[in-house]
């Protein structure tokens, strides 16, 4: 044995560690080949990309522009609290209704089916199937995200259900409580707070996902900054952009302060 | 129904048990055909060791738990078979108290309290909290009756052990129950609270006329406050009489072994 | 008292306590939020256009689609199952991008790390805006820079997923226990030792866990990416519906639905065994 071997590392080489790191490099650049993702594209790109940013800057905000900024802008807030609103009232029952601990099995199998379709397809997708059904426009956007939403929200809901305290429960049921007091007054109060904050960050999700229904014709600022986009008006398209940034750090503050009321 | 705790009230007030089996798997019974009559006055204690069924017994009684066979007799329904708004009607009339307190933890103290006159308010009230003013006057008193006055717009997530059991008897008094079960309600005190807490239980109800069948671990305790002892083995009535009649031969019958005595 | 199951009357000559639930202050602060809520939900609803007739129409509208999608043109199954490998790859790859791209801007971010306000906020913006921009127009830009195809995708994928793997990493960083940290710094060792021996141990099963999570979003998002010209199986759908042919759209959508809930079953079965 040579004194190398019986030296004890404190932190031996972790050789399966290493092969999978390996693995994962040579993955990377046989899917890049796949991709057609060259490093000739990358460099062309770049030159176009510079461009395109010199397009983009500085961002117009004319007046003409803003108007038309500031109107997709509202319908899309207005795309998101409807749908929000909407499918949050759909998603408390279907939560419930999907919670094992509460309700018997088949009626649980049945309200998870649903939740987990409404999850299955992008809200890009779902916005193409309903701007088909009722036609262009806002509306396709709000049915769209309240679809997301269900999926989404009631997922949580159930979740959150499901990790209560049954003893809480049994103490108020043994009360002789009818159903629904034991949900208002057993199962609400150890829910609420949790609540608020899916409710509140499926506005914050429902407000960035409408900027993108209107891409394929559901309306809002998505629809603002494609055919923006279309006509390479790309000055446009970063007003647009910042205007979404902003919009949305704003939403972080005002959701933070809610949360405080329903502590 | 009469309010004074007279010898008519007391009947109306007693429990009968018929051959109650229950089997959580089907062939391995944990409570082997209890027969037992529990009088509508005064304290009963159930003592017995631990996984004997005292806790399934009890909770049969307002069937949290649902016995395979027997009847539970009160009032004069079989409470083993009631459902629906039936049995919602008869847990109205019977109190519980938790070894884990099971107060609502996000609610406050009169809250919950409160919560004991949940069969008698409409869930459109209990939504926006609009009880009876008699409710909340008579919930002011059970706290003041415990010593919780102060405490009324407390969270039961900032009370102590000891406050969240004395929470626990008053929202089982609110019901204005015609029997309380208590189940293991010192189990998770310190011995000083125990006592406390019993004498409590004891006060409240025997001030009311209402029995109490309480499932308690401390001999000692079941001793001092119950008018008559149940010992539980092996999933049947291994003793049933008063607390000067529980020799140590008994004691050893219902727990095995002896050397736990000295 | 006439009803048996009333409560027997207080001590006569005593004030009748009474409880409300919220303190005056608390009841102002809900009141505002609801009102608002109702505002907003108001105003919207009585803005937001809805043509009667399209909406009656709806229910036959969904039908006839369906009814056209059926059966599938398995004709178009080439062009699927090319756009299907071009997706997951361009999931897989926009993931590892973005994990490179979010380990930095998330040290920045933790504040543990970087005890600087200006650093940490910079960061925080920084990620912001990448959740912001929706993984579509991250799409849009990138397709305008390098061309349609799987490049923009990838880069799409990647710019997109960097503040959600960012704002995780860093909120996972910043539980990190301090006792292993300050041990380590005791006993003098150099920063970037201190970040893989003390850090990295314990962020690595979050770190692991928000990869596969975001892995899962990623194989959804990339799927509809093609409908911008990003690569993809979306590029087969946006070609079918651009044509109305409905049964190669049917054919599309359910490999989508295959391929996601193959995607579910594999990430809960290896997050139910490595990370627990």
């Amino acid at each position: 044995m040579t004194p190398a071997r019986t030296r004890r590392d404190a932190f031996p080489v972790n050789w399966t560690a290493r092969a999978l790191w390996l693995a994962l490099v040579v993955y990377c650049v046989y899917a890049a080949q796949i991709l057609q993702i060259t490093w000739s594209r990358f460099v062309i790109g770049m030159d176009q990309g510079a461009t395109f940013l010199a397009r983009m800057w500085p961002p117009n905000f004319g007046p003409q522009k803003l108007d038309l900024i500031i109107q997709g802008m509202l319908e899309s807030l207005q795309i998101a609290f409807l749908s929000t609103a909407a499918g949050i009232l759909l998603a408390l029952p279907l939560g419930l209704l999907a919670a094992r601990n509460l309700m018997p099995s088949p009626v649980c199998w049945g309200a998870r089916g649903l939740i987990a379709l409404c999850r299955t397809f992008h809200p890009v997708i779902v916005s193409i199937l309903f701007v088909k059904a009722v036609g262009f426009g806002a509306l396709a956007g709000v049915l769209a995200l309240v679809v997301a939403t269900l999926g989404f929200v009631g997922k949580l809901f159930a979740e959150a259900i499901e990790e209560i305290s049954m003893k809480q429960v049994e103490a108020v049921r043994a009360t002789g409580a009818s159903f629904a007091s034991v949900l208002i007054m057993a199962v609400v109060p150890q829910v609420m707070a949790r609540f608020v904050g899916f409710g509140i960050y499926q506005l914050d999700s429902n407000l960035r996902n409408s900027t993108m229904v209107g891409i394929v014709g559901g309306g809002g600022i998505g629809a603002t900054l494609f055919t923006a986009y279309q006509r390479f008006d790309y000055d446009v398209v970063l007003a647009i952009l910042i205007v979404i940034i902003a919009l949305i750090l704003l939403f972080e503050l005002i959701s933070t302060q809610i949360r405080k009321v329903f502590q | 129904m009469n309010m004074q705790p007279d010898a008519a009230a007391a009947a109306d007030r007693s429990l009968v048990i018929r051959n109650l089996t229950k089997e959580y798997r089907a062939g391995q019974p944990v409570l082997k055909g209890i027969s037992v009559t529990i009088e509508g006055r005064g304290v009963t204690a159930i003592i017995g060791p631990s996984g004997t069924g005292k806790s399934t017994l009890i909770r049969c009684i307002n069937r949290l738990v649902d016995p395979t066979a027997g009847e539970i007799l009160f009032q004069g329904s079989d409470l083993a078979k009631l459902s629906g708004v039936e049995l919602r009607q008869a847990r109205r009339r019977i109190g519980m108290v938790f070894q884990e307190y099971n107060l609502v933890e996000r609610l406050s103290v009169i809250e919950n309290l409160l919560c004991g006159r949940l069969g008698y308010v409409p869930w459109w009230r209990t939504l926006t909290r609009r009880f009876p003013d008699e409710d909340v006057a008579h919930a002011f008193e059970l706290l003041d009756a415990v010593g919780l006055g102060d405490f009324a717009t407390r969270r039961a997530d900032a009370l102590s052990g000891g406050q969240r059991q004395r929470v626990g008897i008053a929202r089982a008094i609110m019901q204005n129950p015609d029997v309380i079960l208590a189940d293991e309600p010192t189990s998770s005190l310190d011995p000083k609270t125990s006592v406390e807490i019993m004498e409590i239980l004891d006060r409240l109800a025997g001030e009311r006329g209402i029995p109490v069948v309480v499932n308690i671990h401390n001999v000692d305790l079941a001793k001092r406050f119950a008018s008559r002892i149940i010992g539980m083995a092996r999933g049947t009535i291994a003793f049933d009489g008063p607390p000067d009649a529980l020799t140590e031969a008994h004691l050893i019958d219902i727990y095995g072994g002896e050397g736990w005595l000295e | 008292m006439s009803s048996p199951n009333s409560l027997p009357a207080g001590p006569a000559g005593k004030e009748v306590r009474r409880w409300t639930r919220f303190t005056p202050a608390e009841r102002v602060g809900r009141s505002l939020v609801y009102l608002a809520a109702v505002i907003a939900i108001i105003w919207s609803v009585k803005t937001i256009e809805v043509i009667p007739e399209f909406l009656y129409d709806a229910p036959a509208q969904t039908l006839d689609l369906f009814a056209r999608m059926w059966p599938f043109d398995w004709a178009f199954w080439p062009k699927v199952v090319d756009g299907l490998i071009e997706t997951l790859h361009t999931a897989t790859l926009g993931t590892i991008l973005s994990i490179i791209l979010a380990v930095p801007i998330a040290l920045l971010a933790a504040r543990n790390i970087t005890r600087s306000v200006a650093l940490n906020s910079i960061a925080h913006v920084l990620l912001v805006s990448s959740r912001s921009v929706n993984s579509l127009i991250w799409a849009l830009l990138f397709v305008a820079i390098f061309g349609p195809g799987a490049l923009a995708g990838t880069l799409a994928i990647a710019f997109r997923s960097i503040g959600f793997v960012g704002k995780l990493l860093a909120e996972a960083i910043e539980e990190a226990q301090k006792g292993p940290i300050e041990a380590l710094t005791a006993a003098g060792a150099p920063p970037f030792a201190i970040l893989t021996k003390g850090y990295w141990p314990q962020v690595e099963p979050s770190f692991w866990s928000v990869a596969l999570f975001r892995w899962d979003i990623n194989v959804r998002e990339s799927a509809v990416l093609g409908l911008v010209g990003a690569g993809g199986i979306g590029v087969a759908l946006d070609a079918a519906i651009n044509n109305l042919y409905w049964d190669q759209a049917g054919l599309v959508l359910a490999t989508i639905f295959a391929v996601i809930v193959a995607t579910e079953i594999v990430t809960s079965s290896i997050r139910s065994r490595i990370i627990q």
